[in-house]
């Protein structure tokens, strides 16, 4: 038998019902084209997260109240407030060696005002190496002073935005602005960070820590705190120091009853990252379904075809067709459909997956175009082994049937 | 019995169709030499055809022997079946069986399809002389639907034709036809053997077979007359010559 020529009878075959191939192809091309823009979207997500977590600063480590599994979400999320966590924690961790900063966050909402304008705004608390830590800078003015904290001073440096909606382009520096009725000095704006997903640091107040925990909040704790260490090979290190420090000054004895968690940023990253591969994976895995659906409509149609040409399979085994000739013919016309459908999948994938990108790097959202080479191999060779495995039974049955009833088949 | 083309001994052949059993040949056996030109004449229902299917590898036998060119094809798989189906034999059906979407020149070589090797730029140069040999150099990037049934046969006779068979197996082959085409056909399966082409043909009409050399006549499934004819019937282009 001749590859070529049966190859040849396929496409023509494909060929002479257009319409037909086409809307059985449809299912394929639907179930290619939203595994690979699930997969681009999961993992440009990813890749978009990953960045805005970095964009905190590198080799963090953060101290939180509340003792959890340090792979699962800190207590904090559950809403239940632990108060074991201070300021003067924060100030003996800062001894550690390889800390080369740290700060505390006291965190909270207030309503500020200036003149007639009044704005909501998030306020924290935190410490004069908050610049570090976080990799911020002061675009005019400074930023707290260390003695401050002390002299709980009520002095307020600006987010770049909240300094444009009160003193739009008047200099704020100097003026006096109210915090919740408290009257605080503008000593300083931060530069422009740009939004980040988990707070926008451009609409924030920063103050003195202690300054936010007695005349705002009136507590003594602190919500977290977070520190830089000097190299990224130390923080196993610094991580235990901290666990020993804070364990000896909460005074527990035994590990399990730790009233916080330290975490560092690459164990964060690992969190997100196992959870969204597993989103990514458990969207695929649903896209991946539309693939089967498409494999069905592909073997309903393959059979309705063996019917149809029942006395055409039956003439081709009269002139010398081997069972496996007519089984090899079936399925490669189930599998090349399969194929050219995967082929246009792809392209609409593509397609669809840099609109998506486009249109949130239009909404000033950075968001890479990720699509992966796994990603279309994977969902072209799903769909080939769909087109083998639900082309064969139709096929088998093609090769099977007997020539003489074919031949005579009305 | 090496020198019989085909040699047929006592072969049976039931149909099961559920508890009922139908026996279609009851012991049927006969030679034939390389070369002849045989009708097989029965009504309808006789076994004639069944007979045809069997000889041509498409059915099997229930008992007896069918020797083929000196091999017992009890020992054929039916890879080795469609592979003498494919070189030995060229088929005719009353319905000619062209595929309709498949112009005539593809339809003709389609038998080259699943020999083992195949010139596809030869099998075509091929068609197309003996396309023009049977007056359808005209017609060979036609559809079959766009071809009278006379026409249609003659595509059907090239086909058969194509891989250069032994045997010509011929099913009615003017059954569907008008007395005109019908003689075209005859002719062209006379002047087939007289080339030495060996021609079995299974008709019901006692004039289509008296074409032929030699009439096997079948009855419910057994031959009862075995007879040469001496007074052939030679087709020439429309009318039956005596």
């Amino acid at each position: 038998m001749n590859i070529f020529r049966i190859i040849k009878f396929a496409f023509e075959n494909i060929a002479v019902n257009k319409g037909r191939s086409f809307l059985t192809m449809l299912g394929i091309i639907i179930g290619v084209g939203s595994v690979i823009t699930i997969m681009s979207v999961g993992a440009g997500a990813q890749s978009f997260v990953f960045d805005q977590i970095e964009s905190f600063g590198s080799n963090l480590v953060g101290v939180l109240p509340g003792a959890s599994d340090e792979e699962g979400p800190p207590a904090s999320v559950f809403g239940v407030i632990i108060t074991t966590l201070t300021y003067d924690d924060a100030k003996e961790l800062r001894k550690i060696p390889h800390m080369v900063a740290i700060t505390p966050y006291a965190n909270g909402n207030a309503n500020v005002s200036y003149l007639n304008k009044t704005i909501n705004v998030s306020f924290s608390g935190v410490s004069s190496e908050f610049i570090e830590v976080e990799d911020a800078s002061v675009e005019k003015g400074r930023f707290i002073h260390s003695d401050e904290n002390e002299s709980v001073a009520k002095n307020v440096v600006l987010g770049n935005v909240v300094a444009q909606k009160l003193f739009s382009d008047d200099d704020p520096i100097g003026k006096k602005i109210k915090v919740n009725q408290e009257s605080f000095t503008v000593i300083g704006v931060m530069k422009k960070r740009g939004s980040s997903f988990l707070t926008n640091q451009d609409e924030q107040i920063l103050m003195p820590v202690k300054t936010a925990q007695k005349i705002l909040l009136g507590i003594n704790h602190v919500s977290v705190i977070r520190g830089k260490v000097d190299q990224k090979e130390n923080i196993p290190l610094v991580i235990n120091e901290i666990k020993k420090i804070l364990q000896k000054r909460h005074n527990i004895k035994d590990e399990k009853k730790n009233d916080f968690s330290v975490r560092s940023m690459d164990q964060a990253l690992d969190i997100i990252g196992n959870v969204t591969d597993a989103l990514n994976l458990f969207l695929g895995a649903i896209a991946a379904i539309s693939l089967i659906v498409g494999g069905i409509g592909i073997m309903n149609i393959m059979l309705v075809s063996v019917t149809e040409r029942t006395r055409e399979i039956g003439l081709r085994k009269a002139v010398g067709a081997k069972s496996g000739s007519i089984l090899s013919q079936f399925l490669l016309e189930s599998v090349i459909m399969t194929f050219v459908g995967g082929f246009i999948g792809i392209i609409f994938g593509i397609i669809f997956s840099s609109l998506i990108a486009l249109i949130v790097n239009y909404f000033g959202y950075h968001w890479e175009l990720l699509i992966t080479p796994f990603s279309v191999l994977l969902s072209v060779s799903v769909a080939v082994i769909i087109g083998v495995v639900f082309g064969f039974y139709p096929a088998y049955k093609a090769s099977r049937l007997n020539p003489i009833e074919a031949l005579r088949y009305e | 019995m090496s020198s019989k083309l085909i040699s047929v001994k006592n072969i049976t052949k039931d149909y099961h169709s559920g508890d009922v059993v139908t026996h279609v040949l009851k012991g049927v056996s006969f030679d034939i030499d390389d070369g002849e030109f045989v009708s097989i004449m029965g009504s309808s229902g006789s076994g004639k055809s069944t007979l045809m299917y069997v000889l041509g590898f498409l059915d099997k036998y229930t008992s007896g022997k069918y020797y083929f060119e000196g091999q017992d094809t009890s020992e054929f798989d039916d890879d080795k079946l469609a592979e003498n189906r494919n070189e030995k034999i060229g088929f005719i059906f009353q319905s000619y069986n062209l595929l309709q979407r498949t112009t005539v020149l593809d339809n003709v070589i389609l038998p080259t399809s699943y020999m083992v090797n195949c010139d596809v730029k030869k099998a075509e140069k091929k068609a197309r002389k003996l396309l023009k040999r049977v007056g359808l150099g005209h017609r060979i990037d036609h559809k079959p639907n766009q071809l009278s049934g006379g026409e249609q046969q003659r595509v059907a006779i090239v086909r058969a034709l194509i891989n250069d068979p032994r045997i010509i197996l011929a099913d009615e082959p003017t059954g569907n036809l008008d007395s005109k085409s019908g003689e075209e056909i005859m002719e062209i399966l006379q002047n087939l053997n007289k080339e030495g082409k060996t021609i079995i043909m299974v008709t019901h009409e006692q004039y289509t077979a008296e074409c032929a050399r030699r009439i096997l006549h079948i009855k419910d499934g057994k031959i009862f007359n075995d007879e040469i004819v001496n007074n052939r019937r030679l087709a020439t282009n429309g009318d039956y010559k005596k």
